[in-house]
């Protein structure tokens, strides 16, 4: 019984959150981007000058309203827990690296299934790379992979991350000249919702991701490790519904929501191989945090600081794919990022192996 | 009873601890956690092996039994 109104809860989550994805994209957001944490915080990192990409920047309020979303919710059941210390230097690595695979893809494991919901054929070999990357990721848990055990923090620890996203807020709101925002028609980070739509939509998504544990990576990690198809079930709700919405908005407005196929899609490249290898990484990075940047966020909201730590990790490996040319384009992936990709491949692993056959004293 | 300490350990290690403990086919199992998610996650995998699940909560670490 208690399975059956688990698996009601996230099934009809997953189905919220696939329409209001397709809903943000209707009023406004980029195609195929209703929710990207990569691309948000790469956005965001931007707009606080971390990187000075001039087509991406803007302070986004889904991902404020994702941390306080689940800080809200986490306080109200009584869930907030500040705890941290395992491994953030290592976290803040995988962070980085999980971000460098984001943006050769050009995507996170969320917008993968919009875009699949969008009828972006690239998003195939995303997934199957995705998939990859989860099954090494699992391949060293199994053999004993752990970053260790985390400790009980102080409330001032847990409160720091969700009070960086009000003071965010304040500085969406306030716009000083310090903050750079990408013109309507500069770029993606020009696309975007209205401010309370974008953080209203981001609330709701956290709020529900922190009550069902939502994870786009547990999905098919749980099911390769135990068979359980709990996170699963998540993810094809997502797809599912953000595709009927997609569908629906394409039949009665003026816009085009689905359009099936591999070239001319919205914020993507069709090189294969290095949309595989780009979602490969995401995915074994991810597998060896926990979950995926969506997870990662609601984490923090509900205190625990070494994930506020993979975000900021995330942010960084954001700055950086822009300041030195790693991020892909529409055009298709760049030589620098190719090389970026090898590299953070070759340093998950090296991570994973250390964390896993290293015997302590 | 084969007794765990998962406390501090993050998704999905409890599970994985429990899972390769379980393999003994012990009729009994207690588990220490300290997060609502390795207490809902450890109870799912528990129930799907066809145990039942008594927990006891102090201070934030549950305290989860599995018998069958």
């Amino acid at each position: 019984m208690k399975l059956k109104t688990e698996t009601r809860w996230i099934l009809t989550a997953g189905c919220i959150i696939g329409v209001i994805s397709s809903l943000l994209v209707f009023f406004g957001n980029p195609a195929n981007m209703g929710f990207c944490i990569a691309c948000f915080l790469r956005d965001t990192s931007g707009a606080l000058g971390l990187h000075s990409a001039s087509a991406v920047q803007y302070i986004r309020p889904e991902i404020i309203g994702l941390v306080l979303g689940s800080f809200l919710l986490a306080m109200w059941r009584k869930e907030f827990s500040p705890r941290g210390g395992s491994a953030p230097v290592t976290r803040f690595m995988l962070g980085f690296f999980v971000m460098i695979g984001c943006l050769m893809f050009l995507g996170c494991p969320f917008r993968m299934i919009l875009r699949l919901a969008g009828g972006d054929f690239n998003a195939i070999l995303g997934f199957a790379g995705f998939a990859g990357g989860i099954l090494t990721g699992v391949f060293f848990l199994n053999k004993g992979y752990t970053l260790k055990r985390t400790y009980k923090l102080s409330r001032t620890e847990g409160f720091a991350f969700p009070a960086i996203q009000v003071l965010f807020l304040i500085l969406l709101v306030a716009a000083p000249a310090f903050i750079h925002f990408t013109a309507s028609a500069g770029g993606p980070g020009g696309k975007h919702a209205a401010v309370f739509i974008s953080l209203l939509a981001g609330l709701l998504v956290g709020a529900l991701a922190q009550r069902t544990r939502l994870c786009m990576v547990g999905g098919i990690r749980d099911m390769i490790l135990f068979r359980d198809s709990k996170l699963l079930f998540g993810f094809a709700a997502i797809l599912l519904s953000a595709l009927a919405c997609n569908l629906i908005l394409t039949a009665t407005t003026a816009g085009v929501y689905f359009q099936p196929g591999f070239s001319g899609q919205p914020v993507a490249h069709t090189d294969g191989l290095w949309n595989f290898l780009g979602m490969y990484l995401t995915g074994f990075g991810c597998v060896l945090l926990g979950g995926c940047p969506l997870r990662q966020l609601v984490l923090s909201g509900e205190g625990n600081s070494d994930s506020a730590v993979t975000v900021l990790g995330l942010m960084v490996g954001a700055a950086f794919c822009h300041n030195f040319g790693l991020a892909s384009s529409a055009d298709g992936p760049t030589a620098n990022g190719k090389i970026a990709v090898l590299i953070g491949i070759a340093a998950v692993c090296a991570i994973a192996c250390l964390n896993t056959f290293r015997k302590e004293k | 009873m084969k007794i765990l300490d998962a406390r501090g350990l993050s998704c999905p290690e409890p599970v994985i601890l429990l899972r390769k403990a379980m393999s003994s086919m012990e009729p009994s199992y207690q588990i220490i956690v300290d997060n609502h998610a390795s207490k809902e996650n450890t109870t799912r995998y528990a129930e799907h092996q066809g145990y039942q699940t008594s927990v006891s909560e102090k201070d934030g670490e549950y305290t989860l039994t599995f018998t069958r």
